[in-house]
């Protein structure tokens, strides 16, 4: 048996093309919400000064992935190939590791056959960073999930085709029912829709 | 009377300079869901014949290469045409020219987005698809070339039996790292850009098997403008950090050749010259692709005459620098004064066993794209078709001439032989392209091939400013700034 038990999950607002959204994302802003988003078929320039978005902390994350890639690949190559670790007093790490230098090639089998492994160190730190720039990303817009209230609403499909909508969540302070409706149609939102979630 | 306090008419002043209308990046102002409609569509109709038609050959001959590879394993690799001192022979040749063709996806996908080329939203999905497809087809000669493939685990970051750890300081091993991090980005780099567009897939599905595989894929996209932020930024990010990884992929090929003592590869030439021989052959290859692709599907509004002309200026322009590499290359073995290396050159190009294949080299790569300094030529379909199809064979000769013809005539004549490819060779590498042709049709059948969220993105009207009224190119209105800076100083003086 299905329950009829449902909650609020917020306001959702047509506008007819990105002017007019970009326009209503200001108003909404200048309102005071907090909680609320615009969704469109594409990225819209600007958008994110409308809305008072921060920067994306993104570019912190992927720096410090592409460290971690240049930092691994320079320890797994000194530690198989070289005597680095033993020179510099943490021999214990290569005991740990059983490993022994690799003499080849008529190179130094201590730091300074570094030249040879920068490429290997590159390439890493390329896909560190790619890697954190994935997985970073999902992590900060919370996906991939199976589900969202917005995808109980007819119209909201749209939005990946020619459709421009806010939607002003309940969990916003300023929320009312009927305020928010109101302020919805006041800057020009068109087939305004109660979002409901199921629970 | 006040010059400088009124704006100055064009009837006043018919000397002012004229601003032409950029030309649109989508042709016949096509609205956002004729975009979504056209490009869905390709996916949700059915196939046209054609389809069919190229399906079931590529199919064969991907049987084919299966057969060529298990004959391969199973007699020994006696039955490939190398022999010493020609161990590098096809498989290599094969390898660098697959994995050149894949150089433009990245580019058109990466650099082409850092410098703001707009126009590339049209091209890169097919264009980056082809990439990962190449890059598989390369990636399958150097396994098969170690000879016992089972033991190709023994180039992954893992000790072997004995605790020996692989040699990083050897370019074969960069390499391993070079093409299995610049597959992996490129995936990354592909999934994160078709994530929207198969939102919009998903949500145009009946519920179904069909609509569950696209929405998981899909990750739960909504669009909304605070993923957006996040999506644009992990977007460029992706871009910036490929734009060096393209660069040092064909880099590291080349170090493979460059890195070694062998007269003829022995050039620090190699790295810029493996790279825009690679761009040059990749935007050939797309070309072959996306004009038919275009014709079939009917996409002439998305990928225009503005497209093709642009890529085949990129061509000539790579394609030019290729011939600047092709005579430096020469210039500096009769230069150094080192004998083997003069000697090598003119093996290649004047008097030994494969000189043909030189002159293919030179004429597929360096005279055919010259065309193209004719804006006719880069307007007539059949024409940039066959320039593309001189430059896809142009630079597998191009792989040849550097690999079989050195190794062909080595520093010791006694050890001199001809490569002389054998049937499992020819057949291996015809097979290769039924693979890439199959899954660049299963793409076509399954993914969209424009990425619609970018083409909506670069339209007039998304931007918040557009004034519907300005739909006619330029306003009088628009030149006034313009104008009022750039007053010529007689008019000023007359006006004053």
């Amino acid at each position: 048996m299905s329950t009829t038990l449902k909650r609020v999950h917020g306001y959702l607002a047509e506008f007819d093309n990105p002017q007019d959204l970009y326009h209503a994302a200001e108003k909404v802003s200048e309102a005071g919400y907090q909680r609320w988003d615009v969704h469109s078929p594409f990225p819209i320039h600007g958008m994110d000064t409308a809305m008072k978005n921060p920067r994306s902390k993104l570019p912190w994350l992927v720096f410090f992935g592409g460290m971690a890639g240049t930092a691994t690949a320079f320890t797994l190559q000194t530690l198989t190939q070289t005597t680095f670790w033993g020179d510099i007093g943490l021999g214990f790490i290569e005991r740990l590791a059983e490993t022994y230098p690799t003499v080849v090639q008529a190179k130094p089998t201590d730091f300074f056959t570094i030249p040879a492994f920068f490429p290997v160190m590159f390439e890493l730190t390329i896909l560190f960073a790619a890697f954190t720039t994935l997985f970073g990303l999902l992590g900060l817009i919370g996906l991939p999930r199976l589900n969202h209230p917005l995808f109980a609403s007819k119209q909201f499909p749209k939005f990946s085709d020619d459709g421009f909508f806010v939607c002003i969540e309940a969990r916003d302070a300023k929320f009312t029912q009927e305020g928010t409706k109101s302020f919805l149609q006041e800057i020009g939102g068109k087939n305004i829709e109660l979002v409901e979630d199921e629970i | 009377m006040e010059a400088t306090a009124t704006a100055p008419t064009t009837a006043s002043r018919p000397d002012a300079p004229r601003i032409l209308d950029r030309e649109p990046l989508v042709l016949n102002h096509r609205s956002y869901s004729w975009i979504t409609n056209r490009i869905c569509g390709i996916v949700e109709n059915k196939q046209p014949a054609l389809w069919w038609l190229l399906f079931i050959p590529s199919v064969i001959l991907t049987g084919v290469t299966a057969f060529c590879f298990t004959y391969l394993i199973s007699t020994g690799v006696g039955v490939w045409g190398q022999k010493q001192p020609v161990a590098w022979a096809w498989d290599i040749t094969n390898f660098v020219f697959w994995i050149g063709i894949g150089h433009a996806g990245t580019l058109i996908s990466a650099i082409l987005f850092l410098t703001r080329q707009k126009w590339r939203t049209s091209v890169n999905r097919a264009a980056e698809a082809m990439t990962l497809f190449a890059v598989m087809c390369a990636g399958l000669f150097p396994a098969f070339h170690v000879g016992r493939v089972w033991m190709v685990w023994f180039l992954a970051p893992i000790p072997n039996a004995n605790a020996i750890w692989q040699n990083f300081k050897s370019p074969l091993l960069w390499d391993v790292f070079a093409v299995s991090t610049y597959f992996t980005v490129s995936v990354i780099f592909w999934f994160i850009g078709l994530v929207p567009d198969l939102a919009t897939l998903r949500d145009r599905c009946k519920p179904g098997l069909k609509k569950m595989l696209y929405g998981m894929f899909a990750l739960g996209w909504r669009g909304g403008n605070r993923h957006w932020s996040h999506y644009e930024t992990a977007y460029m990010l992706l871009a910036a950090l490929s734009t060096p990884l393209v660069l040092s992929v064909h880099s590291v090929v080349s170090f493979d050749f460059a890195t070694s003592v062998v007269p003829g590869w022995h050039t620090t030439i190699f790295p810029p010259y493996f790279v825009a021989g690679a761009i040059f052959g990749g935007f050939a290859m797309v070309l072959t692709l996306m004009i038919p692709a275009r014709k079939i599907y009917g996409l002439q509004d998305l990928i225009t005459a503005k497209h093709i002309d642009n890529m085949a200026k990129i061509i000539l322009l790579t394609g030019t620098i290729v011939g600047y590499a092709y005579s430096m290359e020469f210039f500096m073995a009769y230069y150094s004064g080192n004998k083997f290396e003069l000697q090598t050159f003119q093996l290649r190009a004047l008097y030994g066993p494969s000189t043909w294949y030189y002159y293919c080299m030179f004429g597929f790569n360096v005279f055919a794209p010259q065309v193209f300094w004719f804006r006719w030529a880069r307007h007539n379909l059949w024409a940039v078709m066959l320039v593309c199809m001189c430059v896809n064979a142009g630079m597998w000769y191009e792989r040849y001439v550097i690999i079989v013809t050195t190794l062909e005539r080595h520093l010791t004549p006694g050890s001199w032989r001809t490569f002389e490819a054998t049937w499992v060779d020819n057949w291996t590498f015809i097979g290769t392209f039924g693979l890439f042709m199959m899954l660049f049709l299963l793409f076509l059948r399954f993914l969209p091939v424009i990425a619609i969220g970018e083409v909506k993105g670069v339209l007039p009207q998304s931007d918040p400013h557009y004034n519907p009224d300005r739909e006619k190119g330029i306003q009088e209105e628009d030149l006034m700034d313009y104008r009022d800076r750039h007053v010529p100083k007689a008019a000023a003086e007359a006006t004053a």
